[in-house]
């Protein structure tokens, strides 16, 4: 009893003199982020942006499909003629600049959210698949991936999106397809080498099947770099969609989405810079955000890869 | 090197293959009766519709017309136009011109800028000019090129008066277009047009080539600095400069040539995103080139130029990938006898 008591003693104050307590999975991935600085910033920037998308109806001024019939391409209120009612401006049917950019916020989040989702569970199964399973299947697969990758993304984005039909959905689903070969690619090649390890095999004598091993041994393990991935496909996502969308390929118009805000701008340039300026420019801040927050991402779960 | 070669077009068979399986299954499911778009506004009969599906092929069984489709393109057949009735090679060979040349100026903008700053980047690393590379790298990567052109546009084009706003050359300038020296708008202006046609067309060209060439810059901004970095802090790098070298003689001589194996890499697998920024680029810039010309084949349902386009594009891509896993063997060598 006494020696007990001792021992545990012993081993506090061990504890106290070695080393401070080991940090939470959650609390070392925070130490690592906050190192980079602009990952930081680029996070901020996000959490602006879903704020603004979720609570877009209380903090947009207007309606994004109001027409202000009297205001037909009023510029931004700190320039001459500008006024407090239209922040950065109207377009030319009227409608309040800031107010469209604010809800296509939402709808550019949640183009990105789909995408991502998608792309991740259709690129997990089959990298997983391959990786696990190879011969013909692995052979398969990757093939296809590889004519994939040989055609450019934007070509093959739209293709498809003239074979679902235009709008903002099918344009989802064009993009998630387009970005599956990084998923699988990726996913395939960290099931290789986890494959081999000690674990596995133990869990394979122990008797788990396939899909034991692939879902719930294997993938935990390979889920850094699809994070880091994930991140970045979202910014691919934003940027991809905007150009279908100014391409007349993706949301239709009246819908506020940023991409279809710039698709016939052009001949405003020479009268209206704020109609071109705004939309292109939180277009390329969020895609930004995005880049500088993968890049952090990389930094603090896969120190491997960082350059 | 023979092995390694035979080794790679042993893997670009079946690519090709599946590319071709690819867009005849891509351009089948795109929904609507492509005899009836032929016909545009005026209707058919149905024996006339009839006759046109037989003509076109479009009456036998899927498998008879891809066989038909593969036959056609090993004979140098791609089909014909459906709006223009002009076959489709003929129509993609001025147009890839005009993509090409727009191309390659934009590549040597973003070589001749991206290697001098990610080497300097490299060099003078956690300098203010280090951070600022490292920052407009990320910028440039991250930007919707659509708009980057637009914006350009306005600021250079439009309220400077520095240059054309779109097109190849001036409208005043009578180019012969039917029978082009050689489809290459500066050389053909250079040797054949008067005085002032040059100048004219390399203006046309300055702000296309900065949108386009932007990505590709900041992606080998990145790329030239990170190798960089690895390769100042290997061992020989450390015995030259014991030995007395100028450091100017090895970051230029000694750690530039190892450094350009990943960069070679990243500048040939820019080729594929460049076809796609093209598009963007083309459309900003009414460009005649294979980007627009593909989006209005799509947009106006021509099958056989959406089919064959975009075979001939994933084609090249294919090609230019095994030219880069060539040049990547002649730069080094560890890989060509690598088993």
């Amino acid at each position: 009893m006494n020696s007990k008591i001792l021992s545990e003693n012993v081993i506090e104050q061990d504890m106290e003199n070695s080393a401070p307590l080991p940090m939470t999975p959650l609390q070392e991935f925070w130490c690592y982020f906050k190192k980079n600085k602009g990952a930081v910033v680029g996070l901020i920037y996000i959490i602006i942006v879903v704020f603004l998308a979720i609570f877009a109806d209380f903090v947009a001024p207007h309606l994004p499909a109001e027409q202000f019939r009297d205001y037909l391409l009023a510029p931004p209120v700190w320039m001459e003629g500008g006024s407090w009612q239209f922040i950065l401006g109207t377009d030319d049917v009227g409608r309040d600049i800031l107010s469209r950019l604010i809800y296509g916020a939402r709808l550019s989040l949640l183009i990105g959210c789909l995408v991502v989702i998608l792309s991740l569970i259709l690129g997990i199964t089959l990298g997983l698949i391959a990786g696990y399973v190879g011969g013909i299947v692995d052979n398969l697969i990757m093939r296809i991936v590889d004519i994939m990758l040989a055609l450019p993304s934007l070509i093959l984005a739209l293709v498809m999106v003239a074979i679902l039909g235009p709008s903002i959905i099918n344009a989802a689903i064009a993009l998630a397809f387009i970005a599956l070969p990084h998923y699988v690619r990726l996913t395939r090649a960290a099931m290789i080498t986890e494959l081999n390890k000690d674990y596995v095999i133990a869990s394979k004598v122990a008797g788990a099947g396939a899909f034991r091993q692939m879902f719930i041994n294997i993938l935990p393990n390979c889920l850094s770099p699809l994070i880091v991935q994930a991140s970045l496909g979202f910014s691919n996502a934003i940027l991809d969609m905007a150009a279908l969308g100014f391409l007349g390929m993706g949301a239709q118009p009246p819908t506020p989405e940023w991409g279809t805000m710039l698709s016939d701008v052009l001949q405003f340039v020479q009268s209206a810079w704020w109609v071109v300026t705004f939309p292109g420019l939180v277009i390329l801040m969020t895609v930004l955000a995005f880049n500088l927050m993968g890049d952090g991402l990389r930094d603090a779960l896969d120190p491997k890869l960082k350059q | 090197m023979f092995q390694f070669l035979l080794k790679r077009f042993g893997v670009l068979i079946p690519t090709f293959l599946g590319v071709t399986i690819l867009t005849f299954v891509f351009v089948h499911l795109i929904p609507g009766d492509p005899v009836l778009i032929m016909a545009g506004e005026r209707g058919l009969s149905p024996e006339r519709h009839a006759e046109l599906m037989a003509q076109l092929g479009l009456d036998k069984p899927l498998y008879q017309q891809y066989f038909n489709y593969l036959i056609g393109i090993f004979h140098g057949d791609l089909g014909v136009s459906f709006k223009s009735q002009i076959p489709v090679w003929e129509e993609f060979v001025p147009r890839f011109k005009a993509t090409f040349e727009l191309g390659m100026s934009a590549m040597v903008f973003a070589v001749f800028f991206g290697i001098p700053i990610g080497v300097l980047a490299a060099v003078k690393r956690g300098s203010i000019f280090d951070h600022t590379a490292i920052s407009l790298s990320l910028t440039g990567y991250s930007m919707p090129i659509f708009w980057w052109g637009m914006m350009l546009v306005m600021l250079v084009s439009v309220h400077l008066n520095l240059t054309p706003v779109s097109g190849r050359v001036s409208d005043m300038l009578f180019l012969d277009d039917s029978n082009p020296l050689t489809g290459f708008m500066l050389i053909d202006t250079l040797f054949w047009g008067e005085e002032g046609d040059f100048i004219d067309a390399v203006q046309h060209l300055i702000l296309p080539s900065i949108v386009l060439g932007t990505i590709p810059l900041a992606v080998i901004v990145r790329m030239t600095r990170s190798a960089m970095l690895e390769v100042l802090n290997e061992d020989y790098i450390r015995t030259a400069r014991a030995k007395g070298v100028s450091r100017w003689r090895i970051i230029m001589v000694h750690a530039l040539r190892n450094a350009m194996i990943p960069v070679v890499t990243i500048i040939g697998l820019q080729v594929g995103s460049m076809l796609a920024g093209a598009i963007l680029t083309e459309t900003v810039f009414s460009w005649p080139g294979i980007g627009r010309w593909l989006i209005d084949s799509l947009q106006r349902r021509d099958y056989p130029v959406v089919q064959s386009g975009v075979l001939i594009v994933a084609t090249l891509i294919i090609l230019v990938n095994l030219v880069i896993d060539m040049l990547y063997g002649i730069i080094n060598p560890r890989i060509r006898h690598k088993k």
